[in-house]
């Protein structure tokens, strides 16, 4: 689509676009151009030298255990958060679209979290789940469960998913209810007509219409769980114990910043990018076939 | 509705009673704690009623200590105000020139913009770290800022309802005799109100809520936000953790940004569901 009334102008045309593009340039594209190129090279401790090694930081990072094991850790923490945070909002958003008095007040009450800082929510949880004074925590442990997240690294990780997923429902509780309410009450109404009951009805017909926000709200939740949780693992796992909940983001923070490891936090940094860049693919693919639904 | 049933009905309400009561709880006991005293918190169980201790811990965390969180509070306001402010300005500049000029590069300046929703500020952490270092702006409101104010998803939004605007309006401009920042100012911008605002609640959460970048340009502790001072009050090695108080600064810290969802909810929800369109 193309207007068809455009104004003439040599010079103001690039006026307009040159606060967005002189922020771009300076730090989205040339930070990412020195990604590239620090990721094939090797810098000695103090700076002075630095040597081409072409793929070798790749290879490294490759051969690391550790990398595999954060890769690892990764995906089972965004599969987790996905599917919790996917799970419980569908089964709210469809509840909340069925209620007839009320709906207004549980929708209010169920999206603010959407504003909580992921580190507020790390801390939240980490005080909620504390082994001494936390009130789930004793709960657990009055239970007969030995916990103790700083010490049992899938505790640790049960901990950051559940922060992570909790602070997620909110979003995706405003596209599924939306996407609910998009769907024609004549075709649920019909299909009562013809006998459907409301478990029928819903395998039939609102899931059918609703997979496709249900396949975007995947992306984006993987997306979330990938870049957007550094703040929940800094503020209650810092990546421990032992490295149990290191994230991808983690890990390049980690050996970047604290480590001073350039090459190896750079070729990191190329990795996450080839993968949001998958994501966002994967993404706008699904717009397409939305257009054309 | 399409059929009527009573036991159903009330099926429902438990279910998302007790659903907004497991999203209340967290938010919930930090309100609890914050109301107590430290000897009170560390007495486990914690009681689940506020204490009396209310006045007295928000007051001191807003004003005591090194750092006081009124201040962490200001540099929040500040830097959420000039990214959300700002990002919704270059989008809205740029967008204008994409769709209502043709000139060399159009294309170009498109595919750039595109880009950088591919470049999270995650990913390129450490090379970003370096230009900004480079260009003298650590420890500087400039440096908390203008690294995260370009903004695709805005472009794209103001693209989109920009080409949805009737071609009449602009015909009958220029028939007036109306220039492009004639149009802009009074037609265009007007028009886009309700855009701005779901956006500006949506980026003002965004800005308020960095964490990782802040962390990154900020040495000095007057340009600390409010979202860094929490983290810095659990990491106090082997000193107890005031648990009293990083419950009152976390409901502090929450407080300007849900009340911006709750009050502008129409607009977030328009917001959120638009800007991934």
């Amino acid at each position: 689509m193309e207007k068809r009334t455009v104004f003439r102008s040599a010079w103001l045309p690039y006026a307009l676009v040159a606060p967005q593009l002189a922020v771009t340039l300076v730090f989205f594209i040339w930070p990412a151009a020195q990604a590239l190129y620090q990721s094939v090279f090797v810098e000695d401790a103090f700076g002075i030298h630095v040597e081409f090694v072409g793929l070798a930081n790749f290879r490294a990072l490759l051969a690391d255990p550790y990398y595999a094991q954060s890769f690892a850790t990764t995906a089972l923490f965004a599969l987790c958060v996905a599917a919790l945070s996917l799970g419980s909002a569908l089964l709210l958003a469809v509840l909340a679209n069925r209620v007839v008095r009320g709906a207004a007040a549980y929708k209010t009450l169920i999206i603010w979290p959407y504003a909580v800082a992921p580190v507020v929510a790390g801390v939240l949880w980490l005080f909620l789940f504390d082994p001494s004074v936390g009130t789930l925590g004793l709960v657990l442990k009055k239970i007969g469960v030995d916990w103790n997240p700083l010490l049992n690294g899938a505790q640790a990780m049960s901990m950051v998913v559940l922060a992570a997923a909790w602070k997620q429902v909110s979003y995706n509780f405003v596209f599924f209810l939306a996407g609910l309410q998009a769907i024609p009450k004549s075709l649920l109404e019909a299909a009562a007509i013809d006998g459907a009951g409301p478990a029928t009805r819903f395998w039939k017909i609102v899931f059918p219409l609703l997979s496709p926000t249900a396949f975007f709200l995947l992306v984006v939740n993987v997306i979330y769980a990938f870049f957007d949780t550094f703040g929940v693992i800094d503020a209650a796992t810092q990546g421990g114990p032992s490295k149990a909940t290191e994230v991808l983001v983690y890990k390049v923070f980690h050996d970047g910043f604290k480590g001073q490891d350039f090459g190896a936090a750079a070729a990191q940094s190329v990795i996450l990018m080839a993968i949001v860049i998958a994501l966002t693919v994967a993404q706008f693919r699904y717009l397409e076939k939305r257009v054309n639904y | 509705m399409v059929e009527r049933r009573p036991l159903a009905d009330f099926l429902t309400h438990l279910v998302l009673v007790l659903g907004v009561g497991i999203v209340a709880l967290p938010v919930w006991l930090a309100f609890v704690a914050s109301s107590l005293t430290p000897e009170q918190v560390l007495d486990a169980p914690m009681s689940l009623i506020p204490g009396d201790q209310l006045g007295v811990n928000y007051l001191h965390v807003l004003t005591q200590g090194s750092t006081p969180l009124k201040s962490l509070l200001f540099n929040s306001a500040v830097s959420a105000l000039v990214i959300a402010c700002g990002k919704i300005a270059i989008s809205v500049l740029s967008a204008f020139a994409v769709v209502y000029f043709r000139f060399p590069g159009r294309a170009l300046c498109f595919w750039l913009i595109f880009l950088t929703l591919m470049l999270p500020v995650e990913v390129r952490i450490l090379p970003t770290f370096q230009v900004v270092a480079s260009l003298g702006l650590l420890d500087s409101y400039a440096g908390l800022t203008i690294p995260l104010m370009a903004s695709a998803t805005a472009t794209f939004l103001f693209r989109q309802f920009f080409l949805s605007v009737p071609e009449e309006l602009a015909e009958a401009a220029r028939i007036d005799g109306a220039g492009p920042m004639r149009f802009f100012w009074s037609i265009l911008l007007p028009l886009a109100r309700t855009q701005i605002a779901a956006l500006f609640v949506i980026l003002f959460i965004y800005g308020w809520n960095q964490y990782l970048w802040p962390l990154m340009v900020t040495t000095r502790e007057d340009y600390y936000t409010a979202v860094i001072g929490i983290k810095r009050m659990i990491s106090g090695g082997d000193a107890a953790t005031e648990w009293n108080l990083v419950m009152t600064t976390a409901i502090l810290v929450m407080l300007p940004p849900a009340l911006v969802v709750l009050l502008m909810q129409k607009w977030f929800v328009k917001g959120l569901v638009e800007s991934e369109k």
